[in-house]
Parts: structure tokens; C-alpha cells; sequence
């Protein structure tokens, strides 16, 4: 019988971070929730352990921190059996924040892509010992293409699309597998209320769709899956037109 | 931050346009106060209350559906913690397999607990076990200041009883401690017995005393001999039954068109329902998702009434003047022949927690009417009766009250006036029923 593996949810304040943490639980497995408001990250925990009967636990994280990531990696390696991984944390100021303020622009790269990397490079030695585990991180359409109106956050998310096909191809060698998650519009925080959402998913039907694919080894996730024909359709756009779209 | 919606109540007579946060956390309901710059703030749950109660135009609502997560849960006592936003649906699916039940319930699982606490709800078992508020041990109040308070019976009591039932006017609750009830099952045994006129569905509510649940459902339409004839539901516990499991419902996709509903629809189907129960009496299992919520097996079921809406008349009358307030009633509605399917009469306790708590000891008579010229009047020929005889109309229901009306039925509104001044001094909380009513008074 296969060892049931704990879910390590970064960025369990997240609603899709929340959604994850209670589907895994009812799929059998203990969770730790991992984010900066550990307050917020009790009262899920207190959650999936009443309707689930799981274990839950908390542990501090700040993505922005790097030089914490080594000892956080290190205690998580410590204390699970077989290890799963929800990388879910993002940041995603408005575009004309960041182009008035190049500071911002920092924030999003280091919040999406330099603490994501920071993070799993410490974590991959631990999953390749390991042997065996899941890794699911959430990309996201906007990193496709750089658009006018979210370029900086695209790009931190094309960064981290890259990175993870890379880290994809080196722990598969150890029996881990990586998926990238490339969500269109989900119903968050993220985007409660801004202009122009269309067709916006739910966060409980991403987080169960997201635990079925990674089950099934799928390596790059797009969720809903009509988003792949409609970015393949944004990708397919010459750069000589695509530059001129006010999108 | 905010999303710019048009709501509207249950009966989707009144709507209007807010500006409507959905706080995920705690952190996020102060940064609401915060940043709310002189707009008026209000909470809302499910959004099942009929009229205005959860709606504030102009102002900022604070949706509480993500603020959803259980907190603690003690197997001994039965002593659970919830955030606001926890539907009535999600403990029933997470805790009656453990042989615990919220005691007291109202008729739709969608209805969430913060707003369960707004209207301080009663169920089928109120003459027993009172209203939701008296089952509360605490909650966490959070102030236009900022500031979280706990309250309770016996912690700032005066604050406790004007946010029971006090519609969202005192603060933003962020977690309510309350005691469920030990069931032995996931059903109850329910008898239904066709009754023929007024005065046999009262004194079978009467002799119905013993029984956990009871409910009365009058065909409102039916005149002279047949006035009052109905369906009365008694109900207990069942031991074991644990196999047993609840029944899949369909759901109204679309509007229906404003002619569908006429007095001859109404009546037919009324007949039909009335005719269907045992003369005799018969006696089932039944889930308590079936049971406690038959409506909410049809989803959506508010469209049946079309796009111009409907309204629901919940009044309750003193015990003693009982029967013949009823009959007035239900006179000047078969009278009208305002169209209208079952109406659901009930016995109700003393029992309330807040100052603007709905119960009273008497009986509670609830009818649906769909929204057309000639309604207004007839709500306000009721409300003359209901006021003529001590009564009060139901806050969650209403859409129609005057302010007169509203002071005499809630003699302890100062009260209420008072503490909610000390807990929002510059009025920051309000919404739409409060400034149609005048309710804070400020
Ligand atoms: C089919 C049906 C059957 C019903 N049967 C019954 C019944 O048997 N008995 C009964 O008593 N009622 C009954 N009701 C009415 C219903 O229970 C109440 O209207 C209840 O308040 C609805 O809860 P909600 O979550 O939809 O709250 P909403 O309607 O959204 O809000 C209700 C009030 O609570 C306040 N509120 C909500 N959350 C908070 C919070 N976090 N902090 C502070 N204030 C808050 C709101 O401001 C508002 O004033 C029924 C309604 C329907 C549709
Ligand atoms: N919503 C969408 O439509 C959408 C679409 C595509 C991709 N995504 C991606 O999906 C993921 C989840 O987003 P969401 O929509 O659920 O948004 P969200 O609610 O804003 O969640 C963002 C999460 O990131 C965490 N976070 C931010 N900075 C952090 C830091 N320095 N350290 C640790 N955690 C930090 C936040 O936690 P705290 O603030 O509590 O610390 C929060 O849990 C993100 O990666 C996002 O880019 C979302």
C-alpha cells in the first residue's frame, strides 16, 4: 500500500489555497497550511480538521523572505513522510501601479517568480530524497503572452512557467512529478470586482480539477481547459498586430 | 476591492445597487471599515430574507460568503464555533452523520448563520426550543471603529440582545459560538393529517404540544366551510434510520411568465396538495434536510413568481387573541383572492433573544402574495389586524411596513436605539430597511 502523502499549501489564504487544502483532506490527506497571516491560516486548519478529520497544521512563510526558505524547507523535509506541494502565492498590483512605481514591478517578480523559485530550489532536494511525491504551481494564462494591461505579472509568470518545465524534467528523474497550472479566471480575491472577467471559475472546481490532473501526471494544466484554445489563439496573434491591441 | 451589483431580497420586489466587498478573512472586514469613507455598511448572508434587510443602496455590503469556515467543535458538549458566512446546508451535511443538529433552523439550508443571528430565526420547534439566539454562548462583533468585541447572554448583554436579531445594524459578526442538539438519527418521524376547517388545524396545533417539530399548512384560498382546511405536520426524532438519505429536487431555470400564477392556478394546485394527505393521518421517515427545508428542494423557486416578484406576510398574534385574529386574516386574504399557495400557520413560545426579535407566545401565520396592483393595500388591511390585536410583522419578510406600524409592534426599539448608538456612534451601519423604517433614529 502506497504511503498517503501531506499536501504543503503555500499560500493556504489563498481561496483557491483553501479550496486545495479541503479537497485534499477529503481525498485522505493531512494538510500544512503555509503562508504570512497564520491567524487566517488556523481557521482553515480548524476547518479541514472538523469536516475532515485530517490533521492540519501551520507553519510561517513569507515568500519575500529568502533567506528563510533554507530552514523552512529543511523543517517541512523533516517532519513529512512522502511530500506534496501547492504552490499557490502571487502577487498582482495593478499594471499602472507598477509603471508609475518600479519598486512594484520588484514586489510582483520577487512575489510570483524569485520567492517561487527560492522556495522550491530548497524544497526539490528534500522531494528528490524523498522519491516520489507531487508538486502542483500556479502559473497562469497571463504569462503567455505579455499584454499591455499585466506585463509585469506575465512576465513573473512566463519566468516561473520556464523554471518549473526545467524542474519538471529534474525530479521526475527521482519519481516526483511537477505540474504547471496555468488557471484563467478564478473567483478570488485576485479578481472580485475588476472590470472585464469573463466565464470566472470557482475556486473549489479548480482545486479538485487541479489535485484529478496532477493524479494523472498532466504536465502543464490549463483550468477551465477552454483556456488552452483561447491562448492558443492570443499566441497565435503576430507580434506586429499584437502590439498594437489595447488587451 | 468592490464589485457594483444590483441585489435584491428573496421576493425580488425590492433591489438596489451597492457596492459589495467580499471580506475572505477577518483583516479584511477592518480593512472595510477602515477605508469605507462615509458610506453606510451592512452586512448580508445568503441574501434569503425577503425585503430589504440585506440590501443597502448607495451603501457597502459586506458579503459574507467566504467568511465560511467552522472554528471548533467540542464532541462533548456539542459547543461549535463558525464563521458567519457558514450555511445552515454545510452543518447539516458535516454534523448530522455525527448525530449532531443545529437546534434551531429556518425553512431554507442556504440561510447562513450570521444571518440566522440578523433575524434571531425560529423553526418548526420554536414553542420548544426557542429561537437560534438563545442557543448563542458568544460571538465576535466588529465595530465601524474597528474594534472586535465579544459578546453574550452574560457579557454585555445590553449589546448581545441588540445584535440578536438586531438585522445588521450594531457591527459585523466574525464568529458565532453556539450549542448544537444531540439527534439519534439523520431522521425524524413525521405524521401528516388533512385537517377541514379553522378550528380543528388550531386544536390540532394545540394537542400537537408534545411533539419536537409542528406546522400547520392552510389552503389560504379556500372559502366559507372549507376556510382554514389544511395539513398538519408533527414530527419527533427518529432513532437508527441511518441509511436513510435525502431526495434530489429539480430546479426552476427561468423566469415564469406574471400569468402563470393566477387564482385559479393557485387554487388548483392548492386542492391538489390539500387532497393528497391522509384524512386519518400517515406517519414516515423523512431526512432532516427534507424535512426541515421542502423548499429548498426546488431551486430557485422564487421565479415562479416571475419578474415582478412576490411578498410574504409573516405575522405573529398574542396566544389569546389566536384564533380570532387568524380568521380575520385569512378572511380579508380569501376576501382579496389574492392568489397565494399554501400558507404555513405555526404555534410559537415566548421565547426571543434580542430586543427586535420576531417571536412572541402565540401562533405565526406566513402567506405569499405575487407583487401587483392591489397588494399594498391589502398588506396594509393586514397589518391593521395584526397591529389591532398586539402582534408583530416579521423584519425578514418585510417589504411594506410603515414606520408606525414598525414602533408599535417593537416596544423595545429604544432599547435597541440605545445600545446600537453605543456600539456605532456616528451611524455608519445601515441599510435600506433601516432608513425605511427610521430604525436607528439618528
Ligand atoms: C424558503 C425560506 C424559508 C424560510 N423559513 C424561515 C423560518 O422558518 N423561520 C425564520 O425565522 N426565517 C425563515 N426564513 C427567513 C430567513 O431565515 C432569514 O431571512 C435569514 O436571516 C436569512 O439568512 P441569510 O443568510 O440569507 O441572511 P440575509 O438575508 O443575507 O441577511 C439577513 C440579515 O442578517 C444580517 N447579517 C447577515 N450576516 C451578518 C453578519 N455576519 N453580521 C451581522 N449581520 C449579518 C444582514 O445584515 C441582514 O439584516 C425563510 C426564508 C426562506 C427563503
Ligand atoms: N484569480 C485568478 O483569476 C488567477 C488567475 C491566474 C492565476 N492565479 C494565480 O493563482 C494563485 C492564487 O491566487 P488567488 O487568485 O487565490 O489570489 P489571492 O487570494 O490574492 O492569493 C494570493 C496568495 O498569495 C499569498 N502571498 C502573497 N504574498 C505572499 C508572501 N510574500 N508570502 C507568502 N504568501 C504570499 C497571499 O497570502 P497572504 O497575503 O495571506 O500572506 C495569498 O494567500 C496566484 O499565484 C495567482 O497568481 C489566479
Amino acid at each position: 500500500m502506497s504511503r498517503r502523502a501531506t499536501w504543503l499549501i503555500l499560500g493556504g489564504s489563498s481561496a483557491i489555497g483553501r479550496a486545495m487544502a479541503d479537497a485534499a483532506a477529503r481525498r485522505g490527506h493531512d494538510i500544512i497550511l503555509a503562508g504570512r497571516d497564520t491567524g487566517d491560516l488556523e481557521r482553515t486548519a480548524a476547518d479541514v480538521r472538523i469536516s475532515t478529520g485530517r490533521r492540519a497544521s501551520v507553519v510561517a512563510f513569507d515568500a519575500m523572505a529568502i533567506e528563510s526558505h533554507g530552514r523552512f524547507a529543511a523543517e517541512i523535509g523533516a517532519q513529512t513522510d512522502v511530500l506534496n506541494v501547492a504552490l499557490l502565492f502571487g502577487i498582482m498590483p495593478a499594471q499602472q501601479e507598477m509603471d508609475r512605481d518600479p519598486a512594484r514591478a520588484v514586489d510582483c517578480i520577487t512575489g510570483c517568480f524569485t520567492g517561487a523559485v527560492s522556495v522550491l530550489q530548497h524544497l526539490a532536494p528534500h522531494l528528490e530524497q524523498k522519491g516520489a511525491g507531487l508538486v502542483i504551481a500556479f502559473g497562469s494564462v497571463a504569462g503567455d503572452r505579455g499584454r499591455l494591461k499585466n506585463y509585469v505579472y506575465g512576465g513573473a509568470k512566463a519566468g516561473l512557467h520556464t523554471y518549473l518545465s526545467g524542474l519538471r524534467n529534474r525530479l521526475r528523474r527521482k519519481g516526483v512529478h511537477v505540474m504547471t497550472v496555468k488557471p484563467g479566471f478564478v473567483d478570488t480575491a485576485m479578481t472580485w470586482g475588476m472590470p472585464g472577467m469573463f466565464l470566472v471559475a470557482r475556486p473549489e472546481d479548480v482545486a479538485r480539477a487541479c489535485l484529478s490532473a496532477a493524479e494523472r501526471n498532466t504536465d502543464v494544466f490549463y483550468v477551465p481547459k477552454f483556456w488552452r484554445w483561447i491562448m492558443t489563439v492570443i499566441c497565435a496573434i503576430p507580434e506586429r498586430v499584437f502590439k498594437r491591441l489595447e488587451i | 476591492m468592490y464589485r457594483e451589483m444590483t441585489l435584491s431580497g428573496w421576493g425580488r420586489v425590492r433591489s438596489g445597487n451597492a457596492l459589495v466587498a467580499r471580506p475572505e478573512r477577518v483583516r479584511d472586514v477592518y480593512r472595510l471599515f477602515e477605508t469605507a469613507g462615509g458610506r453606510q455598511i451592512c452586512a448580508r448572508g445568503a441574501g434569503r430574507s425577503y425585503g430589504d434587510c440585506g440590501l443597502n443602496s448607495g451603501g457597502i455590503l459586506a458579503h459574507t460568503e467566504r467568511l465560511a469556515r467552522i472554528l471548533s467543535f467540542n464532541e462533548q458538549s456539542g459547543e461549535i464555533a463558525c464563521e458567519p458566512g457558514v450555511t445552515f446546508e454545510r452543518l447539516l451535511r458535516v454534523f448530522v452523520p455525527l448525530g449532531w443538529l443545529v437546534p434551531v433552523s429556518p425553512g431554507t439550508a442556504f440561510a447562513t448563520i450570521g444571518g440566522a443571528v440578523g433575524n434571531d430565526v425560529h423553526g418548526k420547534n420554536h414553542e420548544h426550543t426557542g429561537s437560534f439566539g438563545q442557543h448563542i454562548l458568544e460571538m465576535d462583533v466588529m465595530t465601524p471603529d474597528g474594534s472586535t468585541h465579544t459578546i453574550g447572554p452574560r457579557r454585555r448583554p445590553e449589546w448581545f440582545r441588540a445584535t440578536v436579531g438586531g438585522i445588521g445594524l450594531t457591527g459585523v459578526l466574525t464568529r458565532i459560538v453556539f450549542r448544537m442538539m444531540r439527534v439519534p438519527g439523520p431522521c425524524v418521524l413525521v405524521t401528516r393529517k388533512r385537517v377541514d376547517d379553522l378550528d380543528s388545524l388550531f386544536s390540532g396545533l394545540e394537542n400537537a404540544g408534545g411533539a419536537a417539530y409542528s406546522v400547520a399548512w392552510i389552503d389560504a384560498l379556500a372559502r366559507g366551510k372549507f376556510r382554514g382546511r389544511g395539513i398538519l405536520e408533527t414530527a419527533d426524532p427518529l432513532a437508527g434510520a441511518h441509511g436513510m438519505a435525502r431526495k434530489p429536487g429539480p430546479a426552476i431555470a427561468m423566469d415564469f411568465p406574471n400569468f402563470a400564477l393566477n387564482r385559479l392556478s393557485v387554487a388548483a394546485f392548492n386542492a391538489v396538495y390539500f387532497h393528497k394527505a391522509s384524512p386519518i393521518g400517515r406517519t414516515a421517515p423523512c431526512h432532516y434536510g427534507d424535512f426541515l427545508y421542502p423548499l429548498d428542494r426546488i431551486g430557485n423557486w422564487n421565479r415562479i413568481y416571475g419578474r415582478r416578484g412576490f411578498h410574504q406576510f409573516q405575522c405573529v398574534v398574542p396566544y389569546t387573541e389566536g384564533f380570532r385574529a387568524i380568521s380575520s386574516l385569512l378572511e380579508e386574504i380569501a376576501a382579496r383572492g389574492a392568489a397565494s399557495f399554501l400558507a404555513v400557520l405555526k404555534r410559537m413560545g415566548p421565547q426571543r433573544a434580542g430586543y427586535l426579535s420576531f417571536p412572541m407566545d402565540g401562533y405565526t401565520l406566513a402567506v405569499d402574495f405575487p407583487n401587483q396592483a392591489g397588494t399594498a393595500a391589502l398588506h396594509s388591511r393586514l397589518a391593521r389586524v395584526v397591529t389591532d390585536h398586539g402582534g408583530r410583522n416579521y423584519l425578514a419578510k418585510d417589504a411594506l411596513l410603515s414606520r408606525g406600524d414598525f414602533e408599535r409592534m417593537y416596544p423595545e426599539l429604544h432599547s435597541f436605539r440605545d445600545a446600537a448608538a453605543q456600539m456605532d456612534p456616528d451611524g455608519q451601519m445601515g441599510s435600506d430597511i433601516d432608513r425605511r423604517l427610521g430604525i436607528r433614529q439618528r
